[in-house]
Order: C-alpha cells, then sequence, then structure tokens
C-alpha cells in the first residue's frame, strides 16, 4: 500500500472519552487520524457515567475551595500513592475542561439564574461536580462524538469502528510504528502505519467476571500491549463500589444518594448470646422478617456515621457480612432498604435510580428493600506512563520552594510545578511513540479515584497530553510512516494470523465462557475487598490452571466472518494474561492502602510502599516481574489518610460552613455523601 | 460457583423456549434455531435474568434443543444497562433493547416462548448483529453538532435556562438505537450507501437537527441543517403515522420534533423563495 510521505499519521485505538478528545486535539493540529473501537465510538462504555465531572467553580471558590484544594483532595482520597505533577495540571485545566465541553454543547444541568449547577460528591465538602442529569457520561461522549464526525467531513479523522487492536507494531529500534487490527465483520487483518499510537481503551472490568463496566472492557488491548513489552503500573489498584445491583449478566450501579436519602443496610440474622448468626431461612420475603432479625451492619458497628460510611469501608463490611454467610438467601446480596420512606419523596429525589432498578429487577424499592453487592467499578491501575514536570517542580521537590496554602490561591499566579505543556512525552509508555489515555493510563487516582475524577482524567488526557502526541510526531518522527520497511508490519500480522490459526484449531472438551466465568469468579473472591497472601496464592494456582485449560480449549464456532466466539476467546487469554500481576501487584503488596486491603499488612507502610508497583511481562514464564518506582511527592507531603477524623456527625458541610484555604488540610477533606456514582 | 451452565440449571424454576432467526449475512442462509434456557426469576439467585443474560448462557452451551451442536448467537452489545444501544433487535416481533428486555416480565410461564429477530431496517452482518452505519452517516448530512472555533480555552458556552437545559436534555438522550426507524413505516432499508443522501433521513436525525438549532451556537448553521431538510428525504417524507415515538425507550419527543422542524423547513423555505435564493 503506497502511503503519501508528506502525511503524518496518528493512530487512537478508543473511542471513549479519551480517544475522543485525544483525536480532536491531534486533528485540530492539522494531523491525520485513524480512529480505532470495537463499536461504535459512540457506543462506547463511557456512556454508562452516571454521577458527573468534578472542577473547582465561582461558587466554590468564594467558599475556600481552589484547584490546589482538587488537586488536594484528589491526592488524599488515593492515599497518596499518585505521582503529583499531573495531578496538580489536571486539577488546574478542570475548570476550563468544563468551559469547553459547555461550549460544545453539553446539556448541563442548570440553576435558576442559567448557570451551571453543582452537586456534592465524596471525598469533598464542596460542591464541585458537574452533571447532566443521571447521565453525565452519556452526555460528555455526544458532545465529543459530534466534534469528531464534524472532523470527519473534512477527511482529517477516519473511524474504524468494529475493528480490533491486536497489537502494536514495535520496530527494531524499540519504536511503535502502527498497529495490527482485525475487522470484526470480514474478520480480516491487517497493519496501519502512524507516526505515534495512542491507546485509550479503558479499563479491565471484565477479569472480575461481572462488573459495573459495559461488555467490552475485558482489558485485552492494555494486557496485548503488556505482552508487547509495556510496563503495567500499580495492577493491584482496584475500585469496588459498595452498592450494584447483582445481575445475571453485569452489576448495574446503585448510586449511593440512595444511602444518603436514608437507605438502610441489613442483612436477616438470628442473635445467640450476644452474637450475631446466620439466619435460618435467608431467603425469606424480607418485609417478613421480623425487626430483630435484621442486622443493620453499618448502623450498629459505625454508630456515628451509619450507612453513609466511606465507599471503601461500605464495600469491606458488605463484603464480609457475604463472607460469613449472612447473604440474603444465602448468596452474594445484603438489603439496601427504602421501603420506610415516603413514597412520595422517594420519587421526587430518587426517581432517577428507582427506575433502573424496576427496569432492570422488575422489583419496585420503594415496595421491597433492593438487594445490593459491592461491584468492581473502575482500575486505578494501568499501563504505566511518563510524563515532564513543569520547570519549577524540582525546586517544589529539593525543597527549595514550598506551596503556601494558607493563601487564597489563584489559578493565573499558580507556580509552574505541574507537566511542561511542551513536553513530547505526557502519558507516553516506556515504548517510544506508544502514548496511553483515559482509564488505561495508571496515573491521576493512586490508591483510590475520587467519584466523578475519572471523565476528568479521560479528557485531560486527551486533550492536554495529546499535544504531546503532537510533539512528539513533529519532533521525533518525521516521516516515520513512509521510510519504515513493510516487513515488520508483515511479521506482525503474520504473528496474528498464526495465532487465530492456532485458536482455530484446539480441539479440547474446554470452553472459553465457562474459563471467563471461572476467572471472573476466582478474582472477586480473593483479589478485590479483601486480599491476604492465602488467597491470593490460590488465586495465582487456580489462574495457572485455567491457563492449562485454555490450552485446553475449543471453538464452538470455527467460521471465517464475524466470529465473536474467535474474539472473545483470544480476549480471554489476555485477561488471563492480565491476571497475573493484578495478583502479583497485591501479593508483593505488603500494606493496606486506598481500596488495597490486607489483613495481614492492616497499615499503610510509606517507607517499604510509597511506590508505584511495575509489572513486566516475563515471555518466557508469561509471568509478570513486579519492581517499584518512587513516587514524585514534591508538593503536598503524604500524610494519615483517616476520613473518620475529618467528619463526625453533625460537622460542617459544604452548603453551611465553607473552609478558608488557611484549614489545616487534613480538615477540610471529608466525606461528602451527596451526589450520585 | 462453578460455571454458568450449572449454576443456572441447579436453581432454575423454568424453562424458556428461544426461537432465534440466525443467518451467515444478509438475507444468507436465514433459518431459525430453537433453544431451551433454564431460568431463575428475580426474586431468587443472582439476579433476574434477561435477554443477553439468556444468549451468554447459549454460548457456553451452543445445543439447540433438538441437541444439535451449533455456534453461538452473534449479536451488538455493550452497556447492558439500556444507554449505548448496541442491542436492538425484534423480541416476540417489538423492537427493543435485548439487556432491559426481562424473562420474568415477557415470559412469565414455563416453556414461555420468546422470538428473537435482527432489525429488518438495516443490513444483516450475521445472526441479531445489523449494521446502523447509515443512522451515523445521516448526522453527518444534518451537521449535528455545533460549530465551535477550536478547543483553545475560549471561556464558558451559553447561558441557559433550566427549563431550556430540560427540553434539550431530554433530545440528547437520544443513543442512536435505530427503534424509531425500525417502526417507521417511511423509513426504509437501503442497502446503497450511494442512496443514503436522498434516503428519508428518519426521526432520530430529524430531532437531533432540532436539538442543535436550539443551542444559541448551534443555531449559527441552522441554515446547513434546513436545507438538508428542505431536500428529498428530509422532513416532508414522513408520513406522520407517528410510530416512532411509541417505539422510542429514551421516551424522547419526537413528534413535537417532526412538528417543530415541519414548520421550521416551511418558514425557510418561504423565507428563501422571497429573498430569491
Ligand atoms: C457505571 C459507571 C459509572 C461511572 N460514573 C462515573 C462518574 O459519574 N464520573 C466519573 O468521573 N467516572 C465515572 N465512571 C468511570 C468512567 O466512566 C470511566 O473510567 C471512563 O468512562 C473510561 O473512559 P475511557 O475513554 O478511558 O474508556 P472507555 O469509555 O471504556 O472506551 C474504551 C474504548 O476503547 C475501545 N476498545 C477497547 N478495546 C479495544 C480493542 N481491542 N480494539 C479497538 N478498540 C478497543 C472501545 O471500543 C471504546 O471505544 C463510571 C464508571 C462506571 C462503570
Ligand atoms: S411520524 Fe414520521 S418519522 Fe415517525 S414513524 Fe411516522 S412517518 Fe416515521
Ligand atoms: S430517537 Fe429514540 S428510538 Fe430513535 S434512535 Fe434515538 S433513542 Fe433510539
Ligand atoms: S447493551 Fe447497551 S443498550 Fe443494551
Amino acid at each position: 500500500m503506497a502511503i503519501p510521505s508528506s502525511e503524518q499519521r496518528v493512530i487512537v485505538v478508543g473511542g471513549g472519552l479519551a480517544g475522543l478528545a485525544g483525536s480532536i486535539r491531534v486533528a485540530e493540529a492539522g494531523f491525520a487520524v485513524d480512529l480505532f473501537s470495537l463499536v461504535p465510538v459512540k457506543r462506547s462504555h463511557s456512556v454508562c457515567a452516571q454521577g458527573g465531572i468534578n472542577a473547582c467553580n465561582e461558587v466554590a471558590r468564594q467558599q475556600g475551595y481552589s484547584e490546589f484544594e482538587h488537586f488536594d483532595e484528589t491526592l488524599y482520597g488515593g492515599d497518596f500513592l499518585q505521582h503529583q505533577p499531573p495531578v496538580f495540571e489536571m486539577t488546574h485545566w478542570a475548570p476550563k475542561i468544563i468551559d469547553l465541553l459547555d461550549r460544545m454543547g453539553v446539556p448541563f444541568n442548570r440553576t435558576d439564574e442559567a448557570q451551571r449547577a453543582l452537586r456534592l460528591f465524596g471525598g469533598s465538602l464542596y460542591k464541585r461536580t458537574h452533571f447532566s442529569g443521571a447521565t453525565t457520561g452519556q452526555q460528555l461522549m455526544y458532545a465529543l462524538d459530534e466534534q469528531v464526525r464534524r472532523y470527519e467531513t473534512q477527511g482529517r479523522i477516519t473511524k474504524y469502528e468494529f475493528w480490533e487492536f491486536l497489537r502494536p507494531v514495535i520496530d527494531s529500534d524499540g519504536k511503535c510504528i502502527g498497529i495490527v487490527a482485525q475487522d470484526l465483520r470480514t474478520m480480516q487483518v491487517r497493519s496501519f502505519r502512524a507516526d505515534a499510537v495512542v491507546i485509550a481503551t479503558g479499563g479491565p472490568g471484565l477479569v472480575f467476571g461481572k462488573s459495573t463496566n459495559s461488555v467490552m472492557c475485558t482489558g485485552a488491548a492494555a494486557s496485548r500491549c503488556y505482552q508487547h513489552g509495556v510496563k503495567y503500573g500499580n495492577p493491584e489498584f482496584i475500585q469496588v463500589h459498595p452498592t450494584a445491583i447483582p445481575g445475571a449478566d453485569k452489576l448495574r450501579l446503585m448510586s449511593e444518594s440512595a444511602r444518603g436519602e436514608g437507605g438502610r443496610v441489613w442483612v436477616p440474622a438470628m442473635k445467640k448470646n450476644g452474637e450475631w448468626t446466620p439466619h435460618p431461612t435467608p431467603g425469606m420475603a424480607p418485609r417478613t422478617v421480623p425487626v430483630d432479625e435484621r442486622w443493620y451492619i453499618l448502623e450498629e458497628k459505625y454508630p456515628a456515621y451509619g450507612n453513609i460510611v466511606p465507599r471503601d469501608i461500605a464495600t469491606r463490611e458488605i463484603f464480609g457480612v457475604c463472607r460469613d454467610g449472612f447473604g440474603v438467601g444465602g448468596g452474594n446480596m445484603v438489603y439496601l432498604d427504602l421501603t420506610h420512606k415516603p413514597k412520595e419523596e422517594l420519587e421526587r429525589k430518587l426517581g432517577g435510580i428507582l427506575e433502573i432498578y424496576r427496569k432492570f429487577v422488575g422489583e419496585d424499592p420503594t415496595e421491597v428493600p433492593m438487594k445490593i453487592f459491592p461491584g468492581v467499578h473502575y482500575s486505578m491501575g494501568g499501563l504505566w506512563t511518563q510524563y515532564t514536570p513543569a520547570a519549577e517542580y524540582e525546586r517544589y521537590e529539593s525543597g527549595e520552594a514550598s506551596i503556601d496554602n494558607t493563601r487564597v490561591w489563584d489559578p493565573h499566579k499558580r507556580p509552574a510545578c505541574g507537566l511542561d505543556a511542551h513536553a513530547d512525552n505526557n502519558m507516553m509508555t516506556n515504548i517510544d511513540g506508544l502514548f496511553a489515555f483515559g482509564e488505561v493510563n495508571y496515573q491521576y487516582h493512586g490508591g483510590t479515584r475520587l467519584g466523578a475524577n475519572a471523565l476528568l482524567s479521560c479528557i485531560f488526557d486527551g486533550l492536554f497530553c495529546g499535544q504531546s502526541v503532537v510533539q512528539y510526531v513533529t519532533r521525533r518522527a518525521k516521516n516515520l510512516v513512509a521510510d519504515r520497511p513493510q516487513a515488520v508490519y508483515d511479521e506482525s500480522v503474520e504473528g496474528e494470523h498464526k495465532k487465530i490459526a492456532e485458536l482455530m484449531s484446539r480441539s479440547g472438551a474446554e470452553n472459553p465462557y465457562v474459563i471467563a466465568k471461572e476467572l471472573g469468579d476466582v478474582m472477586t473472591r480473593e483479589s478485590t475487598v479483601v486480599k491476604d497472601e492465602e488467597g491470593l496464592n490460590r488465586a495465582l494456582v487456580c489462574v495457572s490452571e485455567l491457563n492449562d485449560r485454555y490450552a485446553q480449549m475449543s471453538l464452538a464456532d470455527t467460521s471465517g466472518w464475524s466470529n465473536q466466539n474467535l474474539t472473545w476467546a483470544r480476549a480471554v487469554g489476555d485477561m488471563l494474561i492480565l491476571a497475573d500481576p493484578i495478583l502479583r501487584g497485591g501479593l508483593a503488596r505488603k500494606e493496606s492502602r486506598g481500596s488495597h486491603y490486607r489483613p495481614d499488612y492492616p497499615d499503610r507502610n510509606d517507607k517499604d510502599f510509597l511506590k508505584t508497583t511495575i509489572a513486566t511481562f516475563d515471555p518466557v514464564t508469561k509471568q509478570s516481574m513486579i519492581s517499584y518506582e518512587e513516587v514524585e511527592t514534591g508538593l503536598v507531603k503524604p500524610r494519615v489518610r483517616d476520613y473518620s477524623k475529618a467528619k463526625a456527625k453533625g460537622a460542617p458541610t459544604a452548603s453551611n460552613a465553607p473552609k478558608k484555604q488557611s484549614a489545616p488540610l487534613g480538615e477540610t477533606v471529608g466525606t461528602g455523601s451527596g451526589g450520585a456514582s | 460457583m462453578s460455571n454458568t451452565t450449572t449454576s443456572i440449571a441447579q436453581a432454575g424454576t423454568r424453562t424458556v423456549r428461544f426461537r432465534i432467526k440466525r443467518a451467515d449475512g444478509h438475507k444468507k442462509n436465514v433459518r431459525w434455531e430453537e433453544y431451551d434456557v433454564p431460568v431463575t426469576s428475580g426474586s431468587e439467585g443472582s439476579g433476574s435474568a434477561n435477554v443477553i443474560s439468556c444468549l451468554q448462557h447459549i454460548a457456553a452451551n451452543p445445543v439447540t434443543r433438538h441437541g444439535e451442536r451449533t455456534t453461538p448467537i452473534t449479536y451488538d452489545v455493550g452497556c447492558l444497562e439500556e444507554v449505548c444501544g448496541s442491542c436492538t433487535m425484534l423480541i416476540n416481533g417489538h423492537v427493543r433493547q435485548a439487556c432491559s428486555c426481562l424473562i420474568d416480565t415477557c415470559a412469565p410461564r414455563d416453556g414461555d416462548v420468546i422470538t428473537l429477530e435482527p432489525m429488518t431496517k438495516f443490513p444483516v452482518i450475521r445472526d441479531l448483529w445489523v449494521d446502523r452505519a447509515r443512522l451515523f452517516e445521516t448526522l453527518k448530512r444534518t451537521s449535528a453538532w455545533v460549530p465551535i472555533d477550536g478547543t483553545y480555552h475560549l471561556g464558558a458556552g451559553p447561558m441557559e435556562t433550566p427549563d431550556e437545559q430540560q427540553v434539550r436534555y431530554k433530545l440528547s438522550e437520544c443513543m442512536s438505537c435505530g427503534c424509531c426507524l425500525e417502526a417507521c413505516p417511511q423509513y426504509l432499508i437501503e442497502e446503497d450507501v450511494e442512496n443514503w443522501d436522498s434516503a428519508f433521513v428518519g426521526a432520530a436525525v430529524i430531532s437531533q437537527a432540532r436539538y442543535f438549532n436550539m443551542h444559541e451556537t448551534g443555531a449559527s448553521t441552522k441554515k446547513l441543517r434546513l436545507d438538508a431538510l428542505s431536500e428529498a428525504g428530509g422532513v416532508s417524507d414522513c408520513g406522520n403515522a407517528q410510530n416512532c415515538v411509541k417505539a422510542c425507550p429514551k421516551e424522547i419527543p419526537l413528534t413535537e420534533s417532526i412538528a417543530a422542524m415541519g414548520r421550521a423547513v416551511t418558514v425557510h423555505k418561504i423565507k428563501q423563495f422571497f429573498s430569491g435564493q
């Protein structure tokens, strides 16, 4: 295929918020973009996001909030595991991102005065979450999708929808110079040339079987990069949301506002000698369970907060009682009960989420308690990326300068200690020319992500770091595309053809759907809410057995067109490989931090583990090698994360007690209970 | 919890029969196959079954009720919560999303039958999977975007009252699923890409044109949209059957949008007539 030598091209794999934002930025700079997605981009997983997107805003600012405060909250929520310069830059960009989305026509909710409305969200005492009904992700996606369509009509972006990314093409100098992809309709496999490649393929929820994620979120694309030499950062950090609706096919998110409005979490149980024991008929109709046989697990253990304890605590408790056999019907479920509240009030305040519950469970939560269980929700870990701190960061790092958090923060006079906007490596992996944006990028969220910060990080990556892609192509990859010999592309395509032929020829008795189900079961059991050495080792054994069984698999469908059986089986292999660093990372991290909770090492251990986990794939053993990297904490000194101290019952909330920036930072971080996911 | 097959079968309280219209491509080797799928009811087990979870069950056990081994059913799926529009198909003859179609509701009794067919207004890729590219292409025809100046920081967008926002929000919820097109007697399948520019745009796209015309900046390219809707395949192709609005899962007020755009197009044409353009 002849390639015009004058034209430089960028490939973006993934059309969620991160991929769309990145495509727009690069196309705007004048480079041709080839955009790949498993599904029409408008149907990407980002449409699932409900709650909103965070940014400092004028109202919050006048109450004492600031970009700095947003930065600090994010670090505190993440238990200080994140590199600070990227977070600093992101939070300072957030207000500009909201303005841009607003200009694109996103129907943000409005106040009576026609200003953008704000809601309260976890981890902040200030209203700083912008939202568009209960479908914020969908609305943001559509706005970006529309701009991409506009560039499409101008011939600047070309979409490859229903195409699956199979591997990066890496030349002998270690540079990424394209990809191999497969058309999911015709099953054609071919290579595509590019001067730079952006991976924006989202999270790996399906490694855990059922999750709150869409079915495309297998993590297979990330796994393929990892298998081709890209390092993987903080794999063990997986966020589990406390309240999802268990479904036969998916765990659908149930917003935390249900508890904010008085929802009570309980399980049927019997009290014997002052101890709760599992109920003899745990499946009896909930409304017939006598009051003294209802164990209100959170209210009993956390009298001050009751059902509004922070997410990670609620998750651990619910998970724990089910593990101990208290689950409703003996299964993995607890009640989230709203039936004691007046119907009219529930409809008025919670109409949206009640509707989801009715639609998917077929029951009315105003009549029958909802059955909920924690669900795997988000991966803080992802492909490891680098960045260049802005000019002044070093002075802060060395202690020569320090951020004075007692003065009112003026974003226009902020020191240059975030990212260097002109660098060509922001969010580039260890492979030259291969970038990672969005949930697949391990930056920004550390040990736990605060609600409504993910949409922000996705769009920030695309818009800000998209600029780095432009710099890279301009400076370091001049006409690379045309210069490269065809051989390396052909070899890569051949490799994928071989893999397909091998999968098709397997003739054992195993079924990839069953293997994936079992992988999900073991990963959820041993490597989510509570982890320990024994369990993680058990899981490693299990995954290795599943790998053996995977080799004994056969495909029910060996046809050469639109073969979803093949694509699924291939992805399952990649999920099995990605499970390894998630488990080994967890095993090696002998501490508890954020969402990584190890009762055998219950405390945070900054001395040994204030470090990024880096997993590298060993092609011989097919296992990961774990190493560590120092976390750049030059701006804010890590401090103990203790939400119980920050807020007691009746303590000030954002609406009644705005705090000045002069308050000690630890005290200004609370656990807001309002808002959705 | 060993695998899907056994856990569902053991707790299963009844069997639902699926009649599925399969094909190897558009009009290629079209055939019906039947599967018996055990389901648990919503109040027990690990959540209630829906059409997608039954298709997943079949994928793990691709055997027809007559005991013949077949291949997993091919279908389009994404969010599993009725926001992405992927899984649209005909279920018992009605167009809707498979993920939000609960078995307890649509097949409550033992032995109940559920038929699944692909949408008929789009070419079949395989089985229940259709290619809705035309829908997205048609959005280009009507300049369905706000023509911003670029991504540089230029301050906030136009202000908007809560009432205006509520109207736009509703229109913006369109997930391009195509239910309104499947239900519309005027919207016909068109396999030839060359004809997409003159075939009927359909209710969803008319409603999107209204959405962008309502936005202060979007209105600056109002004329382009009205031009497109004045041409062949524009708003005058609508026969006002109102099937579309009944089929829309997001309850988008499509007939209101069609009426509004019909009026706007008329005014636009009169203005053009008097200005001699
Ligand atoms: C139910 C739910 C609610 C949420 N609510 C919020 C919220 O309120 N606020 C918030 O900030 N965050 C929220 N999140 C998190 C947030 O939605 C995600 O982190 C974010 O949308 C991820 O976007 P992305 O662009 O990285 O990837 P995605 O949107 O997942 O897109 C991935 C893209 O990559 C493509 N792709 C994947 N693999 C391949 C491949 N092999 N080949 C080709 N293409 C491929 C896909 O087709 C898709 O286009 C929520 C998450 C869930 C699950
Ligand atoms: S009202 Fe118009 S668009 Fe709607 S179904 Fe009828 S003919 Fe089709
Ligand atoms: S208008 Fe409704 S039915 Fe039509 S595509 Fe949009 S969401 Fe689907
Ligand atoms: S899978 Fe998204 S609408 Fe059904």
